[in-house]
């Protein structure tokens, strides 16, 4: 089985992000980049089931700027085996990403597409279902845990906000990565080396036919209200009396 | 305009999420629907008829929705989306699993995680874990809509709206339902109570959660939270915990212990009316966000603070 992983390039989870002035957006110039986390948990994940005898190949996909490679590659030192690069300098919303990687999933063929459950630069965890959507597939969200059965389906176990759910989907299948499905590897420096030699193919959003142009218009980015610094208290009885007679929250 | 709003419900009872994303559907003017997709499910939807400003409410049961999953839902929700100028849904797991799938099928952007109606085709939403607010225009003729609803009251009763039955989809047939593993507890919900007590990596242990957190939360009759370090380390189950990645909170007094204050875990804490922190790191970023900050070790001081509420409540 071919196992497809779509990745994307992110402000590292680590950059405290800064709004620009003019509220057009937030500042990308100078600032450390990385795969989006999520993405990093799919690619293990890919990893773990080639480890496990059950996927042959894995394919990642980025779409974005032309440092997006960089993105790629990480995966690939991780131990992905090729890249596609759909390059674009333009935002490229959940619903155009759907429709680009249903264009590659259709020419790859793959078993299984894993994705993130969230993107933590516009947080909106939508394009795994999408694809799925799209593609007229299951979806297992939100994953903490795969297991394939002998009937050629799936059980995934999902996080949800009551607590867990298992339920069993049928192949292909849309898989979207929880934090909890499994601990990313760091790649070595071998494997990194490694990685450089492999191919990464360069493709345009012209070569899929899909229109990318904006259903959301920005209208402004801000900062969100700052909270008041509050205060020290320096003794249990001083916290209760403030909670009681100061805020009126007891 | 007419708006359908999808009802977050456990068949027997309906969830207070739909009370609140209801008062982000009617903030876009028009009539809303709710539908109730369910099994058995006519306690939630006559509980979605008592509340105030719906119109209707749609209630679809059959054996194929009994669990929520995905694709026969959004099979669901697609039939009735011609009637309707805009479709929501709490942010929930299960709005967030189903919303985009019925969004891609219309071939409409959908706006994710809503904190405010600005006018019916503009929306403010927080971007990088909350560190940015962005207010989008949606272009598409409808719209496909989720709302954080720690950002909306909930609208109350007093409506008594006509409950219709309508046809169920046939199953797609590509998932069914395994099991549930839910927790069970007597406390709150997360995302309704009016206090919670949190946990980080600081308890140390499961057991430590169960000495110092939980009863903490019991006697102030609060919810229990975690940070995901702490459920990571397998001291907390993966429901409770609160951050970008987890739920959003927006309780009346929110107790940090043994956090540090990541801004994953702020994003889900910060619009809290009141936040304490106790932390032995006078330095902890949690401080900086914090009404009333204690520098201590929370084993110290958590069993104090239960002995002091016992004086003023007395
Ligand atoms: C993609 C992604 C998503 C994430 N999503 C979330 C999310 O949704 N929610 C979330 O919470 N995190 C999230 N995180 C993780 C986040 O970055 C932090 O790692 C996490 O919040 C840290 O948890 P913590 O504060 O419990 O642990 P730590 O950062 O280890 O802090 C522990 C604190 O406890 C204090 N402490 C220790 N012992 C005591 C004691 N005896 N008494 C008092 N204080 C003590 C220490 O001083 C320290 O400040 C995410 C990370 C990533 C990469």
């Amino acid at each position: 089985m071919k196992v497809l992983v779509p990745v994307k390039r992110v402000i590292d989870y680590n950059v405290k992000v800064r709004v620009k002035p003019d509220g057009s957006g937030v500042d990308l110039a100078n600032v450390k980049m990385s795969m989006n986390p999520f993405d990093e948990i799919s690619v293990e994940e890919a990893i773990r089931l080639r480890e496990a005898g059950k996927a042959e190949e894995i394919v990642l996909v980025s779409i974005g700027p032309k440092q997006a490679q960089e993105t790629i590659r990480t995966g690939l030192a991780m131990g992905a085996d090729r890249g596609i690069l759909v390059e674009t300098d333009a935002p490229v919303e959940p619903l155009a990403v759907a429709k680009i990687l249903k264009a590659i999933v259709e020419a790859e063929e793959p078993g299984l597409v894993i994705l993130g459950k969230q993107a933590i630069d516009d947080d909106s965890n939508q394009t795994g279902q999408m694809l799925a959507a799209l593609l007229g597939w299951a979806q297992g969200t939100f994953a903490s845990k795969l297991e394939f059965k002998d009937d050629g389906t799936a059980d995934v176990t999902r996080e949800i906000d009551g607590g867990l759910q298992t339920i069993n989907l049928k192949m292909p299948l849309v898989l979207t990565t929880d934090l909890r499905l499994n601990e990313p590897r760091y790649a070595s420096l071998p494997n990194i080396m490694k990685a450089k030699k492999k191919p990464i193919d360069m493709k345009t959003v012209d070569d899929y036919g899909v229109d990318i142009a904006p259903r959301l218009e920005v209208v402004s980015t801000v900062e969100p209200p700052a909270r008041e610094a509050g205060v020290r208290v320096e003794s249990v009885a001083e916290l209760v009396d403030k909670l009681k007679n100061e805020a009126g929250v007891l | 305009m007419t708006t359908l709003l999808v009802a977050e419900h456990d068949n027997a009872s309906l969830s207070d999420q739909t009370a609140k994303a209801l008062t982000a559907a009617a903030d876009l003017g028009g009539d809303v629907h709710i539908l109730v997709a369910g099994k058995d499910a006519r306690p939630a939807a006559e509980a979605a008829a008592k509340l105030s400003g719906v119109a209707k409410v749609l209630l679809a049961n059959g054996d194929v929705l009994l669990n929520g999953l995905a694709e026969p839902t959004a099979a669901l929700i697609l039939g009735l989306a011609d009637g309707y100028d805009a479709i929501v849904a709490p942010a929930t797991t299960a709005g967030k699993n189903v919303l985009p799938r019925v969004a891609a099928l219309l071939d409409v952007m959908q706006v994710s995680d809503i904190t405010r109606v600005v006018a019916p085709d503009t929306f403010e939403r927080p971007i990088y874990a909350g560190n940015a607010i962005q207010t989008v225009k949606a272009l598409d003729a409808k719209k496909v809509i989720t709302v954080r609803t720690a950002s909306f009251q909930a609208a109350g009763e007093g409506g008594s709206a006509a409950i219709e039955e309508i046809a169920v989809p046939e199953d797609p047939g590509l998932s069914g339902f395994v099991g549930n593993r839910l927790s069970e507890s007597e406390r709150p919900e997360l995302t309704s109570a009016k206090i919670i007590v949190s946990g980080g990596r600081g308890v140390g242990s499961d057991e430590n959660f169960e000495k110092v957190i939980t009863p903490l939360a019991d006697k102030l009759g609060a919810a229990v939270g975690a940070s995901r370090a702490a459920v990571d380390a397998g001291f907390a189950p993966n429901d409770w915990q609160v951050g970008q990645t987890g739920k959003v909170v927006a309780p009346e007094l929110y107790i940090a212990c043994g956090i540090s204050g990541a801004i994953q875990h702020l994003a889900g804490m910060k619009d809290s009316k009141v936040i304490v922190a106790i932390n032995k790191d006078e330095d902890a970023p949690i401080f900086q966000v914090a009404d009333y900050g204690l520098v201590a070790d929370l084993f110290d001081v958590i069993p104090e603070l239960e002995a002091e509420l016992d004086k003023v409540k007395g």
